[in-house]
């Protein structure tokens, strides 16, 4: 068939399921991102407690690990997985589209409105990732702690941090974790429709002072731990 | 004031669409900085064919701004460097003697490329015909003023209306992605109460249409509405999101009407 | 041949309705087995092509860009006329009818006007429910504005888009009918010949721009809405693909052409910068309401910035000549006034081809604040193409030709002279005499499409049996491939040194200075000779690299050209012809006094229709005599 020869691929069979559709996907991701997002801030809260030095933390710790007679903490686990899991996989999914919807590239380009947060949201995101597990590994099962002692997250905390390469991974990973939320949060208010021309700049200003918040205090705790603020 | 340029072209050529392309470096000399983007390729081309060659193969018609028929990639920008203009109202006093221009077409899988700097850009029909358009067949609609539309919406409409179909937006999003195309007409529609009825319906068409036609999806990058020369906003992307998930949430399957006899 | 307008009789408020009523209909179950082919998807094709398919009949539409949508009725901007009386001004269908003939310099069929008037009111409820953004006042009440010289508000307007709207609307309508599988489209197709069996349409033949496949299509009717022809002239202000070809296979295969003459010069575009101008910008009329036009009383003062000339050395001469209509004197008129200051030498810019639009007298009268929220959007646009800024310098403007009238001749159901083939849009003659106003194109092209066609192809196919079309391999089928294929074959093979441009371009000064604004005898008689010459040297001469077997856009436009270096030689016969002035057609040697066109009622006031008869053979020119039982015979005037 010519290419000119208008027809109409495709229409026969136009599936309505919201999963397999772009943009529900993309709805899908902003959901997940959101959840992923409270819990970023809400934990980079609870970890303040730190600051007010090892009782505290332990205390809270605690009071995590037996809320609901022990339920709450793993309902509050199962949300968190099941986010992560259809985060990835929307996000896999859609990158994988937006490659085959581009199968040659241009020789030249100019970028006009792209950031470099939106531009590198996949790679941030697998570092996160990565970012996730070694963290989980380090600090809730001490697989790859030097000094683990279970039920003592105050102690774990500090003498984790006091490995200085620790330290410097734990502070790439909130950098990316900045530019993944900087454009995320940002996105997600497009992404499920909260766009009106009297609040667009303060879309913007909401994401940015958030990332710099939540990243400016994850960062201070292995520096704090390493200049000896927490010891 | 008129001045005059010799510049070098880089351009994409490609005899159909199962050839393998290649760039193709042309000098366009003594070029008027009166000439539009066009003209200056039909200098080129002149010269091309005088000397029996193959001219440079590109899409224009009205050359005006206003058909979206012209489509090229001007150093690495859809429609060139100036904001709000498109290829055929792009002028030469928009570069410098001695400049290289790459000239390449858009760029997306489902506008597969025909010639040189033409594509097929016939998937935004299709995404047209699976829903972007109001059911009222011709015949005798009440009054025209029977309907007020405050002039708020009428303008809102009519800026997405503003549309031309050109493509650029996709050539220009990084994942080649057709929504702002798609919200446009979602838009225009959307925000007339003549549009209401079909309104979750035709999201809903549109996007499974774009999505059968692998368009990329959309991450929020806004490069469509930096490219885009009729200034259609990525607010008009939102408002689509808005009422895809709204037509998902309350869908439910057509009910056979019934009542024969 | 014979010229039957089919005119129904009685009292002309009735006509249309009584007609519709006579016409026989088509049983809605034998619908479907005919097939109707629209060529063309402008206002006119996309209308009609959408309309026939929601009533049943099997469609298929055809056009050269790579979407209906971009076809050159998305270029208007100024508006669309109907008789709604909205703002309670005094309008009625009558008025507008009025308003129409007078405006066509009495050379428009009657009735056709009349029932332009009458449907004129449909389309806006039609477009209106169809989603078209026309503009609204705050009480959501539709807005109008006065246009060309009218005295009542009636032109219903998207911003500066309303033929982009008005055809968004129509190619959605058609949009849908191709996704409802009713209508099949082919775009990047072109209409090459029209296949006639036994004097009758029954087909077209269409090369496929891509693959350079010539292919033919059978039907049960043909519909050609495929525009005007005013790139006869090279730079226009129609876009660049727009041709005469559809029309000239038709006049070639036995269809009258009328009017050929009637071309409309519209007075306020962006003058020509250079060799290299492809195409002229209008810009719109409107900016007229506030601009003044002057040039310099001195030839010695033309190279002098405008803002050296004092205020007692300029001559606003349409002030000076049109006291009563000033800046605001209709199209043909600024648009010859324009060039005789020009012919005097006193023209602007580098070509001395110029004239100025001055808006300072506006921006101190209203503020420039005022003046940049009524043409903001025109101002952005003349700076973008001239590097001006019109707030500070006067804009330069010049004619270009813009609108032709005459085109195929048709009767009253819009039937050309050979059955089964219907005209529509501007590439018919039928209803804007020998001028046009503004903002009525787009007012026929869809009454036309949505209104007309609809009911009066239905009785031409009462009359046809259904299941008798001819077969695909009729001797008349492919011997109209062939002479498709020996055409392109043919163009290929020159093998000459000149582009098709160049010859294209050539034709243009040519049509431009003998055939343009004013005419007379003996330029006609020149520009006779020099086209033939051209043509001659276009087929001995014309380079056309590579082949007709594949995307050839150098070879799309030596057949447009080839077409045109014919249309304009019929176009300058017929001016030559046409012995007086009327409308767009000023012959320098009928004018009053006062330079104003003088029309031969006595003698002219007919249709010319001119006839093809054979290769190298003169066209007869037959007439249809005009009546005028409503609007009274009387000479425009402006003063
Ligand atoms: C700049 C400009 C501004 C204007 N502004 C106004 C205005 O404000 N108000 C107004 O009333 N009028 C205006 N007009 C006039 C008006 O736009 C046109 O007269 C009208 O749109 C013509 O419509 P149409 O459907 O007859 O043809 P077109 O819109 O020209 O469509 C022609 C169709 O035929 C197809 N076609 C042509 N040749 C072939 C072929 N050989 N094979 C296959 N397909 C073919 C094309 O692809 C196209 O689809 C303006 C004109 C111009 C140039
Ligand atoms: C686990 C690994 C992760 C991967 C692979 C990943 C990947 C992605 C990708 C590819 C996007 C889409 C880019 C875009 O829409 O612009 C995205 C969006 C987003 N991500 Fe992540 N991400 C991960 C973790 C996280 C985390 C931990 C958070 C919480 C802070 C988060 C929050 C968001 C948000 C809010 C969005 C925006 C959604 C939208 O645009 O609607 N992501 N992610
Ligand atoms: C520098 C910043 C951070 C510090 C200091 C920190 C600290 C901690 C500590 C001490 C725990 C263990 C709590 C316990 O088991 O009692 C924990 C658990 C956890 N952290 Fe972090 N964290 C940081 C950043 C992050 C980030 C950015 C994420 C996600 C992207 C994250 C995700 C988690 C998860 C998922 C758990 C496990 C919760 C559970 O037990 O189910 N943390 N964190
Ligand atoms: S949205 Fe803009 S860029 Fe995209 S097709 Fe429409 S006009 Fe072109
Ligand atoms: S550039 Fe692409 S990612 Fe979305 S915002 Fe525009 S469609
Ligand atoms: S040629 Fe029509 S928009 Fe450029």
């Amino acid at each position: 068939m010519s290419v000119a020869e208008q027809t109409l691929a495709g229409a026969g069979e136009r599936s309505p399921g919201f999963m397999d559709s772009s943009v529900g996907r993309k709805v899908v991701m902003a959901i997940t991102g959101i959840v992923l997002w409270g819990f970023v801030t809400v934990h980079m809260l609870g970890n303040l407690t730190a600051y007010m030095g090892a009782e505290a933390m332990n205390h809270y710790a605690e009071f995590l690990h037996t809320m609901i007679h022990g339920m709450g903490i793993w309902v509050f686990r199962a949300v968190l997985l099941t986010a992560v899991l259809l985060h990835i996989w929307a996000a896999t999914s859609l990158t994988l589209s937006n490659h085959a919807a581009r199968p040659v590239g241009y020789r030249k380009q100019q970028r006009q409105s792209a950031t470099w947060a939106s531009r590198s949201m996949r790679w941030t995101g697998v570092l996160l990732g990565i970012f996730i597990v070694f963290h989980l590994l380090h600090l809730t099962f001490g697989t790859v702690h030097p000094d683990f002692i279970k039920g003592d997250a105050y102690h774990n905390f500090v003498t984790g941090f006091q490995v200085p390469w620790v330290s410097a991974f734990y502070i790439v990973a909130q950098l990316c974790l900045g530019l993944h939320m900087w454009h995320g949060v940002w996105s997600f208010t497009q992404t499920l429709g909260w766009a009106h021309p009297r609040y667009n700049a303060l879309r913007r200003n909401f994401a940015t002072v958030l990332t710099v918040l939540v990243v400016g205090v994850n960062i201070s705790y292995p520096i704090a731990v390493l200049t000896g603020i927490i010891h | 004031m008129e001045k005059h340029l010799n510049l070098t072209l880089q351009v994409w050529r490609q005899k159909d669409a199962m050839s393998e392309g290649e760039f193709v470096e042309y000098q366009a000399k003594h070029i008027s900085t009166e000439m539009s983007f066009l003209e200056m390729l039909d200098v080129v081309n002149e010269e091309i064919i005088r000397k029996g060659e193959d001219p440079i193969a590109f899409d224009h018609d009205c050359r005006e701004g206003i058909c979206g028929m012209c489509s090229m990639v001007i150093n690495g920008r859809p429609h060139g460097p100036k904001e709000r203009t498109t290829t055929c109202q792009l002028h030469m006093r928009s570069f410098d003697d001695g400049d290289t221009i790459t000239i390449e077409p858009w760029r997306a899988k489902p506008f597969p490329v025909i010639r040189d700097l033409i594509v097929d850009r016939g998937a935004f029909d299709r995404i047209i015909a699976s829903g972007g358009f109001i059911s009222v067949p011709t015949g005798a609609p009440q009054d025209a003023n029977a309907l007020p539309v405050s002039k708020q919406n009428s303008d809102l409409a009519m800026d997405a209306a503003a549309c031309i179909g050109c493509g650029a937006c996709v050539a220009a999003c990084p994942n080649a992605s057709a929504m702002l195309f798609l919200s446009a007409k979602v838009s225009h529609l959307g925000y007339l109460p003549q549009g209401q009825p079909e309104r979750y319906g035709r999201v809903r068409n549109m996007v499974s249409q774009m999505d059968a036609e692998a368009f990329g999806t959309c991450t929020n990058h806004g490069e469509c509405e930096a490219a885009c020369p009729k200034g259609i906003t990525l607010e008009t992307i939102a408002r689509m999101n808005r009422d895809y998930i709204k037509a998902s949430l309350t869908y439910r399957p057509e009910i056979a009407s019934g009542g024969a006899g | 041949m014979e010229l039957n307008s089919r005119i129904p009789d009685g009292p002309i408020e009735k006509s249309w309705d009584k007609h519709r009523f006579d016409l026989k209909l088509v049983n809605p179950a034998n619908k479907r087995k005919y097939k109707i082919l629209v060529v063309g998807s402008g206002l006119a094709g996309a209308s009609a092509a959408a309309t026939l398919a929601e009533l049943g009949y099997e469609v298929e539409c055809f056009a050269y860009q790579d979407s209906p949508r971009r076809a050159h009725s998305i270029a208007a901007q100024g508006g669309i006329n109907a008789a709604k009386n909205y703002q309670n001004d005094g309008d009625s269908i009558y008025r507008l009818f009025y308003d129409t003939v007078k405006g066509g310099d009495f050379r428009a069929r009657e009735a056709n006007v009349y029932r332009l008037a009458q449907v004129s009111v449909n389309i806006i409820d039609q477009c209106v429910a169809q989603g078209v953004p026309f503009a609204r006042e705050y009480g959501g009440m539709l807005d109008n504005r006065s246009f060309g010289g009218a005295q009542v508000s009636r032109t219903f307007y998207a911003r500066g888009q309303t033929g982009q709207q008005l055809l968004l609307g129509a190619y959605q309508a058609l949009e849908r009918q191709i996704g409802l599988g009713k209508v099949k489209m082919f775009n990047r197709h072109e209409m090459q010949e029209l296949i006639v069996v036994d004097g009758v349409a029954k087909g077209i033949v269409v090369r496929d721009m891509v693959t350079g496949k010539v292919s033919s299509h059978v039907a049960d009717a043909v519909c050609l809405a495929t525009g005007g022809y005013g790139n006869v002239f090279f730079l226009s202000t129609n876009a660049k693909g727009c041709n005469a070809t559809a029309a000239w296979r038709a006049y070639k295969k036995g269809a009258a052409f009328a009017n050929p003459c009637y071309t409309q010069i519209h007075p306020t575009c962006i003058p020509v910068t250079g060799d290299h101008q492809s195409k002229l910008t209008l810009m719109s009329e409107s900016l007229r309401n506030d601009g003044r036009i002057w040039v310099p009383k001195k030839k010695e003062d033309c190279g002098k910035p405008a803002s050296q000339i004092p205020e007692e050395d300029r001559d606003y001469y349409l002030e000076r000549k049109y006291p009563s209509f000033g800046n605001l004197a209709p199209r043909d008129v600024s648009s010859r006034a324009a060039k005789q200051v020009c012919d005097e030498g006193r023209g602007i810019g580098s070509t001395g081809r110029g004239v100025y639009l001055d808006f300072s007298a506006a921006i101190e009268r209203l503020g420039a604040k005022k003046i940049e929220e009524k043409y903001g959007n025109l101002f952005e646009m003349y700076e973008r193409i001239t590097d001006d800024n019109p707030y500070k310098t006067p804009m330069r403007i010049y004619p270009a030709s813009h609108y032709t009238m005459g085109g195929l001749w048709v009767d009253y159901n819009l039937m050309s002279t050979i059955p089964g083939l219907f005209v529509l849009g501007e590439a018919n003659f039928s209803d804007h005499g020998a001028n046009r106003l503004g903002a009525s194109a787009l007012m026929q092209g869809l009454a036309d499409g949505y209104f007309v066609i609809p009911y009066t192809i239905g009785g031409y196919l009462a009359g046809v049996k259904p299941g008798t079309r001819i077969s695909a391999d009729d001797p008349a089928v492919k011997a109209a491939e062939q002479a498709v294929e020996a055409r392109t074959n043919r163009l290929v093979g020159i093998g000459g040194k000149q582009t098709p441009t160049h010859f294209h371009r050539e034709l243009g000064k040519v049509m431009w200075e003998y055939c343009g604004m004013g005419r007379n005898e003996a330029g006609l008689k020149k520009a006779l000779e020099i086209i033939p010459q051209i043509r001659e040297e276009f087929w001995k001469d014309v380079r056309i690299p590579g082949s007709g077997q594949e995307l050839n856009q150098s070879l799309e436009m030596a057949g447009r050209v080839a077409d045109f270096l014919e249309v304009g030689e019929l176009m300058c016969l017929d001016a030559l012809e046409r012995r007086e002035s009327c409308g767009g057609h000023f012959r320098e040697e009928w004018q009053t006094e006062e330079g104003e066109a003088k029309r031969d009622d006595e003698n002219f006031c007919h249709v010319a229709a001119w006839e093809h008869k054979g290769e190298g053979a003169k066209p007869v020119r037959h007439v249809e005599p005009l009546k005028f039982d409503n609007v009274h015979l009387a000479t425009r005037s402006y003063k």
